[in-house]
């Protein structure tokens, strides 16, 4: 065991000195927590093996079924459902090998106090099984879903485990970071921008001289340069966020952080594809697959700024930007129009037909045919004047 | 000749002239004339212008049949007196076919261990058409018309010129008679060229026996339908027999060698570990399997059962089988004064009750009948009153003493020693009638093995013993396996067809008259009432194997479910102790026992019918069905199949009037365990790799499917259990 461990430091602690001590601190607590769990899991199975009974233990089924709506608050949220993942079950057997070796890997870097992407716990529990020539785990995919399982069991969150997803996403703006003790001045991050860290938890991440007095979120990163080129959060007071496409948990959490410890309003400028309205969907009230994480992921009154499927004619576009929709986009976006939180939502529902009767597609991107900075000098301030958004 | 009204007028003889013309140069026939060329029609010429019909019709059939005629008779002849049979087939190539599409030249010796012919005999039996014992009865023998062996004969002569060699003794001790013998097919007559008594005879088991020679003209092929496919069913079907085939491609080596001294042993009756003192010699403690075995110069069909078939009873004529014009004939040629003795004795199932009843039915204004109306006041136009009357009166189904089956037991000795297979099954279905004839159908079925999976079965067909090897798909038997589901079974089957998958399928007919479908015997006339008793012979075993098939997929399923589940134990273990302390090995060989206690059924051995009968722990159900023999992976099978059958040739069914559908012999108590073996001895699986921490993994390799005992890796099932792969 554990002779191919890769452990990933991750970057966003290697480079401030005084770390350990610091970020054990604020942890410590929720290492127990985790640790406790870890073990009374093991615990469970050992009793049930030595005393002949199954092991076996309960997972949150972690599927649309058991995904509920919780119209007042806004978001999804996960059900009550649980199923039970047995030893001496064919279809479950590896499945729960994989869980407790996940478990140790995960026990192992609380004791050492690190943390391990993703992908460095694929390696960490990756073994060929003694006497086989089986492995432990045939791909990441596979190691990831173990590990999402693990949280729901555990009640853990990711960054309890110590595991951590490749960093995605970029911010600037009016505001200061403190990052693993280090400030950031986001404020000056030149054209690359701050690296939204996938632990954005309070104990690692402090906002301090929060000036901005919203966040724009854009979709990916070329339209962010865009905007960061022209200096939009500076002329507009903003935070400028990006998330390549769909966001994070890491941004996602950043943004929910921002929103609801600083009451900072979150817009969205995404494509006009049944994907952006997706991802928007993603950000207000969570996704199925995170559906225990919403309450600390979902912002319920984020913003859908554009692009719209009127800006077509509202811009006066030329033909070339139309992208037909496909078969599948079609159908997808039929998906979305009857998602329960659309559905009842009219302008919602225009707006996804308005976008299945042109019969295209349109990206940020498209404003360019207008100039070059169109979509930050026109398009954008006069949408946020006139509050011409869906929400 | 008489001039009576066998005058024909074949126009083709009028060359002009009218016939009565008186002065007409070219004279047409006259009845004089012609009656100067009509003769009697010698049955020996008819069938040397008509061999096709006995089953020489091509140089291939003429040797197949040739072998096969003789055979049957040395087995029949062997017992109707009591003697278990010792046979030698010997082919030698004496020119080789000089191209494929010409005959090559061979010379065929069957020696036997029989009872011998009585120096009188020989040229009758051999030298004659239409002579034997056997075309005047109703009894069940391989035999039934007496042509086979004299046809061969005539077949030799005619193509090779040379006689018949026939050597015989029929006494013990005593000198053999050695004939040369021709055939005059004018007169059907046999002309004795040679003719001297010697002491040049092998020594037989029995001391008597009769060689006989014959050299024809022919083709030695292998394969299907071939003189050893012939010898391997009739070794199937007569498991009671030991044949050493010495085929022509082995038969130069063996010209000198006699039977070796070392395989003498498998010439004696095979005996069971149970079996008393008649077993003594040889075997004995060993549950080995008899089997066909490969020499460098021979073929041994070995003996399987040491018991013999028990001895038939002739039966008279049931009247429902016997037709119009034969009642006719037989009331003109009887001995009988009476009508009642007419009936008494003329047919079987005729009480005095029935005649009665018969003879008033057909009894008229004019003519009263009774049991005692003297038969030659009997007119054809009463007889045929008297005929349908007997037609429509109620009688009896002829006794069925008449019939020996193989009887399940034997048939799976012999399906053992010439299939390999993993499953054996057998039914034998009580006798039934069809037109007035008893007859009694069994079937078999292997399954499984070294049979190749994506193959049509393979059928084996028998007629009393005899196996069939042409016209599969006219015959009955093939019929009835086409009409069985047998997917029911687990085994798929196209549309109108026989099933695919690892399956050899037998079926036997015994019965007093074999209907053919033609005198060269080679294929079982249809009728409903056998065509229905063959399919109900089949599903009886089709459900065992039905049983079998599903209960080992289980198996099958559960050992690869424990294999999945010992792989990851090991794991498991580790990952705790890390997590709790717990100690690895314990957890682990805590959560192995329970993986085998889950898949315990894997560990199971099976029964008949493929249900349990015992865990790995030795305890469970123990069941007792002959009807079914399950062999491990090594090939041995759980018992001698006869076991308990005493090896002394026995011919009396004293005690059994009626053969009953399913012989059970009671096995001895001592031979049951061996039956169903339990795979106490050698643990079912090799202690698998996924070792605990700390413990050296073995090397067996687990990845590889569970060798369950029952499963050979060549085979493969579908889940839903429908289809058999070769991997």
């Amino acid at each position: 065991m554990a002779k191919k461990t890769t452990r990933n430091k991750p970057a966003s602690k290697a480079s401030s000195a005084p770390t350990p001590a610091k970020r054990e601190s604020p942890w410590a607590h929720r290492d127990a927590k985790t640790g406790a769990s870890l073990q009374k899991l093991a615990d469970g199975v050992v009793k049930s093996a030595l005393s002949g009974r199954e092991p076996k233990f309960d997972v949150p089924t972690r599927a649309a079924s058991n995904t509920k709506w919780n119209k007042s608050r806004g978001i999804l949220q996960m059900g009550p459902a649980t199923s039970s993942r047995e030893l001496f079950n064919l279809g479950q057997a590896r499945n729960f090998m994989q869980t407790l070796l996940h478990g140790q890997g995960i026990q192992a870097l609380i004791a050492e106090g690190k943390t391990s992407s993703l992908r460095g716990m694929f390696y960490k529990s990756l073994h060929t099984i003694q006497g086989t020539k089986e492995k432990t785990f045939d791909d990441q995919t596979e190691s990831d879903k173990v590990l999402e399982d693990i949280e729901v069991t555990l009640g853990a969150l990711r960054e309890e485990l110590h595991v951590f997803a490749k960093k995605r996403g970029t911010m600037v703006g009016n505001i200061t970071v403190i990052d693993s003790g280090d400030e950031i001045n986001c404020r000056r991050m030149g054209s690359g921008g701050y690296a939204i860290p996938s632990i954005c938890e309070p104990e690692v991440i402090q906002f301090k001289d929060v000036g901005a007095d919203f966040i724009l979120h854009v979709e990916k990163d070329t339209v962010w340069q865009r905007f960061n080129e022209d200096r939009f959060w500076e002329t507009h007071n903003c935070i400028l966020t990006e998330g390549s496409g769909q966001p994070t948990r890491g941004v996602r959490r950043m943004l929910h952080r921002l929103h609801k410890e600083h009451g900072l309003p979150v817009i969205c400028l995404l494509d006009c594809d049944p994907w952006g309205h997706y991802i928007y969907s993603v950000i207000k009230q969570g996704s199925i697959s995170l559906a225990f994480e919403s309450e600390r992921l979902a912002i319920p009154e984020a913003r859908f700024l554009g692009i719209r499927a009127k800006d077509y004619e509202a811009c006066d576009l030329s033909d070339d930007v139309q992208i037909v929709l496909n078969d599948r986009d079609i159908d997808r976006a039929k998906q979305i129009m009857a998602y329960p939180w659309f559905k009842e939502d009219r302008a919602w529902q225009r707006e996804i037909k308005k976008m299945l009767d042109n019969g295209f597609k349109m990206e940020v991107e498209s404003l360019i045919t207008k100039d070059i900075s169109y979509v930050t000098e026109t398009y954008v301030p006069e949408r946020l004047k006139a509050k011409d958004w869906l929400s | 000749m008489t001039d009576t009204p066998r005058r024909k007028r074949p126009s083709s003889k009028a060359k002009g002239a009218p016939a009565d013309s008186p002065g007409g140069k070219p004279a047409r026939a006259t009845a004089e004339t012609m009656a100067a060329k009509q003769r009697e029609i010698s049955v020996s010429e008819f069938f040397a212008k008509n061999r096709h019909l006995l089953g020489f019709d091509n140089p291939r059939k003429a040797l197949l049949t040739t072998v096969k005629e003789a055979v049957d008779n040395s087995l029949d002849a062997c017992e109707e007196a009591g003697i278990l049979p010792d046979l030698e087939v010997r082919i030698e190539e004496l020119v080789a076919p000089p191209s494929p599409t010409k005959p090559g030249r061979y010379r065929i010796t069957i020696l036997d261990n029989g009872p011998g012919i009585v120096r009188r005999q020989i040229e009758n039996i051999f030298g004659k058409l239409l002579y034997g014992s056997k075309f005047h009865r109703l009894k069940m023998s391989r035999g039934q018309q007496g042509i086979g062996i004299s046809a061969a004969g005539m077949y030799g002569l005619m193509t090779t010129g040379r006689p018949m060699l026939i050597t015989t003794r029929s006494k013990k001790g005593k000198p053999a008679h050695h004939l040369e013998l021709a055939m005059d097919t004018s007169k059907n007559k046999p002309e004795v060229t040679v003719d001297i008594e010697t002491e040049e005879f092998p020594d037989t088991s029995s001391g008597t026996g009769t060689r006989v020679v014959i050299e024809l003209e022919g083709r030695y092929v292998r394969g299907k339908a071939s003189v050893e496919a012939y010898l391997e069913q009739t070794a199937i079907a007569n498991p009671h027999a030991e044949i050493v085939f010495i085929p022509p491609d082995k038969a130069s080596s063996a010209e000198d060698a006699d039977i070796a001294e070392g395989e003498q042993s498998s010439l004696l009756p095979h005996s069971s570990p149970a079996s008393d003192s008649a077993s003594s010699a040889v075997n004995d403690g060993s549950a080995s399997v008899v089997r066909t075995t490969e020499h460098a110069d021979r073929i041994i069909y070995p003996r399987a059962v040491g018991e013999l078939p028990p001895e038939t009873a002739e039966i008279k004529p049931h009247p429902y089988g016997v037709e119009l014009g034969s009642f006719l004939r037989m009331i003109k040629q009887t001995e009988e004064k009476q009508l009642a003795g007419f009936f008494k004795n003329e047919f079987c199932r005729v009480p005095p009750a029935t005649v009665s009843e018969i003879a008033k039915a057909a009894s008229t204004k004019t003519l009263t009948l009774t049991g005692q109306t003297y038969i030659s006041r009997v007119d054809h136009a009463a007889a045929e009153r008297l005929y349908r009357a007997l037609q429509d009166s109620k009688l009896r189904a002829p006794p069925t003493d008449c019939l020996a089956p193989i009887g399940v037991r034997t048939m799976l000795a012999g399906m053992l020693k010439g299939v390999k297979a993993e499953f054996y099954a057998a039914s034998t279905r009580s006798p039934a009638v069809y037109r007035g004839n008893p007859f009694q159908i069994e079937a078999a079925i292997a399954f499984g093995g070294d049979l190749p999976g994506d193959q049509q079965a393979r059928v084996i067909r028998f007629a009393n013993r005899v196996p069939l090897l042409y016209q599969q798909s006219s015959c009955a038997a093939f019929k009835s396996i086409v009409e069985t589901s047998w997917r029911n079974y687990g085994m798929s089957q196209p549309k109108g067809g026989a099933p695919v998958g690892p399956l050899v399928v037998m079926i036997h007919m015994a019965s007093v008259w074999v209907p053919f479908t033609s005198e060269s015997k080679e294929a079982i006339a249809d009728y409903d009432d056998i065509r229905k008793e063959m399919r109900l012979a089949l599903q009886e075993c089709g459900r065992k194997l039905g049983t079998y098939v599903r209960r080992r997929q289980r198996m099958k399923r559960e050992s690869e479910k424990r294999d999945v589940f010992e792989r990851y134990i090991g794991e498991i273990a580790k990952s705790c102790e890390a997590l709790t302390g717990a100690a690895a090995a314990e957890v682990y060989d805590a959560l192995l026992k329970q993986a085998k206690r889950r898949t315990e059924i894997a560990d199971a051995v099976l029964d008949e019918d493929g249900k349990i009968i015992a865990f790995a722990d030795g305890n469970g159900r123990l069941d007792d069905d002959d009807g079914v023999i399950i062999v491990g992976p090594d090939g041995e099978p759980p018992s001698p199949p006869a076991g308990g059958t005493p090896a002394k040739p026995t011919t009396s069914r004293s005690d059994a009037e009626a053969p009953a559908p399913k012989r059970k012999p009671k096995r001895p108590a001592a031979a049951k365990p061996a039956t169903k073996q339990p795979p106490t001895g050698k643990p079912r699986k090799k202690p698998r790799g996924h070792a605990p921490p700390g413990k050296k993994p073995s090397s067996a390799d687990p990845t590889a499917p569970a060798p369950s005992h029952k499963s050979k890796p060549r085979m493969r099932l579908s889940p839903d259990g429908t289809l058999f792969e070769v991997a």
